[in-house]
């Protein structure tokens, strides 16, 4: 049992890979960013450490530089994380049947890069056992990789060069294609895709990933339309 | 405001969102329509998110062949589409960009 555990770990932390490649560039450029803005080493280990949210990250770095207000910096920060309440929202059905003290560090771990791993699996594998196993794997290795990423920066980003333009990032966006087709299996679910991916593109300028949001709301009201199961409650006579 | 206050704001303000639906999960009930919304999550985000990271260049739509992001990312998608293969999908698509990279 505790061998299975430690497997599925390994599982998680393995599934999360091309995630974390794509992760190190933007980890090092952090550390790198945040001590040539002036921000002490205490501070930016502690946001790597205690924050740990990549784009809020970055913003407070970079609104902190232009002097703005740390209130609208914290207002900012919040607006960035509203997408990850859909996310908890949507493994709740998982999480209601873990202990209370499980759900914080579950809750203080969750990314786009875990969450997208995690649904993946429920999508091909539904009701595996050891989601909490598979979720820490993913989780933990993606903050190691972040929190060591910022030292790396901190210490020696000045003398290494900037790895954001050699394009890493296309693992995460190959990773999350590989995730995102198997789960396209109704009609509902190819209308929300394509309303997301065009919505996101049209509000790609807007402020703070607000656009990012706003396509993901509007991409599930219309999956939520086209849903079959939806679709029969409101016209029983169907059945 | 002092820095470790504002340390302190800034992971009340990352953990809150990311808390509240689990602190509630299982002591409230969700109506119908709302699990049902909660299928779409998944598609709806990671693919604005993959939308986005490709098809936006420095700023500003790029849709052409030079955007190599995009171009690895369209093999990526039929390779999923016809195989559904994960480690398959992810390797083309790295593969696809470095290639790109390399010779475009």
């Amino acid at each position: 049992m505790q061998n299975d555990r430690i497997s599925i770990l390994f599982q998680g932390m393995r599934d999360t890979l091309p995630l974390i490649l794509a992760a190190i560039p933007f980890g090092i450029l952090f550390g790198a960013a945040a001590i040539s803005q002036g921000l002490s080493a205490w501070t930016t280990m502690a946001m790597s450490l205690f924050v740990y949210a990549g784009a809020s990250q970055f913003i407070a770095v970079t609104l902190l530089a232009s002097s703005t207000a740390l209130p609208v910096i914290l207002m900012t920060v919040f607006i960035v994380n509203l997408r990850h309440m859909l996310y908890s929202a949507a493994l709740m059905p998982h999480v209601s049947k873990l202990k209370q003290w499980i759900r914080v560090p579950l809750a203080f771990w969750l990314t786009d890069e875990t969450f997208a791993v995690v649904s993946h699996r429920d999508i091909v594998k539904p009701g595996a056992p050891g989601w909490t196993s598979y979720y820490l794997g993913s989780a933990l290795a993606m903050y190691g990789n972040w929190v060591l990423c910022t030292w790396i920066g901190m210490t020696i980003g000045q003398q290494i060069p900037d790895m954001t333009n050699w394009g890493l990032d296309i693992a995460l966006i190959v990773a999350f294609v590989a995730i995102v087709v198997p789960a396209l299996q109704q009609r509902a679910d190819w209308a929300c895709a394509v309303t997301a991916a065009v919505t996101a593109v049209l509000c790609y300028d807007w402020p703070n990933q607000t656009g990012l949001l706003f396509s993901a709301l509007l991409a599930i009201a219309v999956g939520l339309m086209l849903d079959p199961k939806t679709a029969t409650k409101q016209a029983p006579h169907h059945e | 405001m002092s820095n470790s206050l504002f340390i302190v704001g800034m992971v009340a303000l990352t953990f809150i969102p990311r808390y509240i639906p689990f602190l509630l999960a299982g002591k409230i009930a969700l109506p119908q329509w709302a699990k049902r919304a909660l299928h779409y999550v998944p598609i709806a985000v990671l693919t604005a998110i993959v939308s986005q990271a490709s098809l936006i260049q420095q700023g500003a739509v790029q849709f052409d062949i030079a955007n190599h992001h995009l171009l690895a990312a369209s093999v990526s998608f039929l390779v999923a589409l016809t195989t559904r293969h994960m480690f398959l999908t992810i390797s083309i698509g790295l593969v696809v960009f470095a290639l790109a990279r390399w010779l475009l």
